[in-house]
């Protein structure tokens, strides 16, 4: 027999056992679809976390206060020290490195902001002028910080912000208050929703030398630095590290992390779990196969007489075992392809349903979903095509 | 020619050993018109299919045309049926899902023919049995005598030297039967061995040669003219 005639004989069977067929493919469908739509899902997770990540910053490098230790304690709390804290003057030094383009100072705190007749609480942050390029922030209208005036009492003001207190008038110009601390609008922020968390169309910028005053504190909550490149980033981290031991007397107490490693570690974490996910999807998948064996079984059994008249018209065991792989190959052929049609359209879902997740199936998943398929599909086939093809001619057509 | 020489079948059965067939010699010329009868259990069916090989003996020689098929593979005895042996059962076994030309193609499908000489094939087949009206249609929708002319016309696509059937009239009324032995008698005509296995009398007594089985052994081996 032809291995065209094979796969025309088999597949006339497949489309005569019809519910039979749509059953198993269905199976199948649903386990494929279930690999892409999952995969589709983690990977744009990791995709959306790793964007976001992105967006606060390029070639940025984090200086916080205090060591972290994975193990042990702070070598400092022995000896009953607690960490120094980072100053004005640390991040100045920072700002003289050959390796580093611009540095932000960051204080954090809340106040209450008010103007004309309004009142609310909002997140302060303290910083110099350089913290808009460097957080990739635009300013919607009027300028941050000047040069030269970083001791002003400047503000500027988030989108939302300006528009609440200021809905008629333009903001640049007006008078507000933080804390009964009068400062002068000099800019509003472009909106920009929220990034990490933060909604940064709800904060105010202030200088940060005002934000000490304002919370009464001389340490800085952070120093955001961007080095020059992104090779410039761990030579930049490590004279950051010397730099402030130096000034530190001697004492390593901060930590610097990465833009970079976090946002590795969030990669590495992320596709873990899609691959974790992509796994349980392809449990259905054997599921599935185990599905088709089944079938396969009970219709060796509801064709035995058939095997045998193929016996007695002389067909070898050989073309009637591959009768069945056929069949089997042709019901797992088509679960991959509806499968993988249903997964992109699932995907497609999630994508209209959420536009910030950019949920597209990785071609490894859909290319591991469709072969594996294929190949439960044709594993499981192997024991019932072999029992078709062991069949003993005369019993097999004495049952009717 | 087929040449049997102490061909032996044993069955166990619940701790029984069954001589379905206990060293049986047999030669059939080609041409012949044989008639195996017997009680039932007596092995005919047994022996058709040692002849047919469908089954195999546990001990003896089958010679086909001069040449020992009992120790050949699974496959070549596959070729052997296909190309010289005809099967026709008293269930007709027909592929319920297939039409009566699919049906009739399929040995033709087996042994991996071009589709254009096959069709060429099966609509001189369906002519030649009168069954082209029916071209189309599936075996559940056609008569007995219909489904049993289709399972002739698929013995007979391969132009096998021998045609073997069993009991080809038991479901089958008088005057169907008639019909379809007289197209197994045509056939015979033509030069093909027929061998018939029946407990019918009177169709026993058509052919030329009857042998008449018993408890696996053949007892009596008759000969008489056509007639």
């Amino acid at each position: 027999m032809t291995l065209a005639d094979t796969f025309h004989l088999s597949f006339k069977t497949v489309l005569s056992y019809r519910l039979r067929s749509v059953l198993i493919i269905l199976a199948m469908t649903l386990g494929v679809a279930a690999v892409v739509v999952l995969t589709a899902l983690g990977d744009g997770a990791r995709k959306y976390v790793v964007n976001q990540f992105s967006s606060i910053g390029t070639n940025l490098l984090v200086v916080m206060p205090g060591r972290a230790e994975t193990s042990g304690a702070f070598p400092g709390a022995v000896l009953g020290q607690t960490p120094r804290d980072l100053t004005l003057k640390d991040a100045q030094l920072l700002g003289r490195l050959p390796q580093v383009r611009r540095y932000a100072p960051l204080n954090v705190g809340e106040a209450e902001l008010s103007a004309t007749n309004r009142l609310r609480e909002v997140t302060v942050l303290g910083s110099n002028a350089d913290l808009i390029p460097i957080r990739h922030m635009k300013l919607a209208q009027g300028s941050f910080l000047k040069r030269g005036a970083d001791y002003s009492a400047q503000i500027v003001l988030g989108s939302q912000l300006a528009r609440e207190f200021f809905p008629n008038t333009p903001a640049i110009g007006q008078r507000v208050r933080l804390n009964e601390r009068r400062f002068l609008v000099s800019g509003v922020l472009a909106p920009q929703g929220k990034t990490m968390g933060h909604n940064t169309d709800e904060i105010v910028i202030i200088p940060v030398e005002q934000a000490q005053s304002l919370f009464n504190t001389t340490s800085l909550f952070r120093i955001l630095v961007e080095a020059k490149s992104h090779d410039a980033i761990e030579p930049a981290k490590q004279a950051i590290l010397e730099t402030l031991k130096q000034s530190h007397d001697g004492e390593e107490d901060i930590t610097v992390i990465t833009q970079d490693a976090v946002l590795a570690t969030f990669d590495r974490i992320l596709h873990a779990l899609t691959l974790a996910v992509a796994g349980i999807a392809a449990i259905s998948l054997i599921v599935a196969g185990i599905l088709v064996m089944n079938v396969m079984l009970v219709a060796v059994n509801q064709r035995t007489s058939e095997i045998g008249l193929l016996k007695a018209i002389g067909a070898p065991a050989a073309d009637i075992r591959f009768l069945f792989f056929a069949e089997a190959m042709w019901l797992s052929t088509a679960g991959a392809i509806f499968g993988f049609l249903l997964g992109q359209l699932g995907s497609l879902m999630l994508r209209l349903a959420y536009p910030d997740l950019p949920a597209w199936a990785p071609a490894w998943a859909s290319i591991a979903g469709i072969l594996v398929a294929l190949i439960t599909g044709i594993l499981a086939s192997i024991l019932p095509a072999n029992k078709a093809a062991r069949l003993d001619a005369v019993q097999a057509l004495s049952k009717k | 020619m087929i040449q049997l020489t102490g061909i032996t079948r044993i069955f166990h059965m619940g701790g029984q050993t069954i001589y379905a067939l206990n060293r049986i010699d047999l030669e059939i010329q080609d041409g012949e018109y044989v008639a195996i009868m017997g009680p039932s259990g007596s092995g005919k069916s047994t022996l058709l299919n040692v002849i047919g090989l469908l089954d195999k003996p546990d001990s003896g020689s089958y010679r086909l045309d001069g040449k020992t098929v009992t120790d050949l593979s699974e496959a070549e005895q596959a070729q052997i049926r296909r190309e010289k042996i005809g099967f026709v059962f008293q269930s007709f076994h027909l592929v319920p899902r297939l039409t009566a030309a699919e049906n009739i193609e399929l040995p033709l499908i087996l042994s991996g023919l071009e589709p254009s000489e096959r069709k060429l094939r099966v609509n001189d087949a369906l002519r030649a049995f009168d069954l082209s009206d029916r071209a189309t249609h599936r075996p559940s929708e056609l008569s007995g005598g219909q489904r049993q002319r289709v399972a002739i016309a698929r013995a007979t696509i391969m132009q096998p030297t021998a045609i073997l059937a069993d009991e080809p009239t038991g479901n089958l009324d008088h005057q169907i039967g008639a019909e379809v032995i007289a197209l197994l008698e045509h056939l015979h005509q033509t030069g093909t061995t027929l061998i018939v296995v029946t407990h019918d009398r009177e169709l026993g007594d058509r052919a030329h040669r009857q042998l008449m089985l018993r408890d696996g052994k053949i007892i009596t081996d008759k000969k008489h003219d056509a007639g």
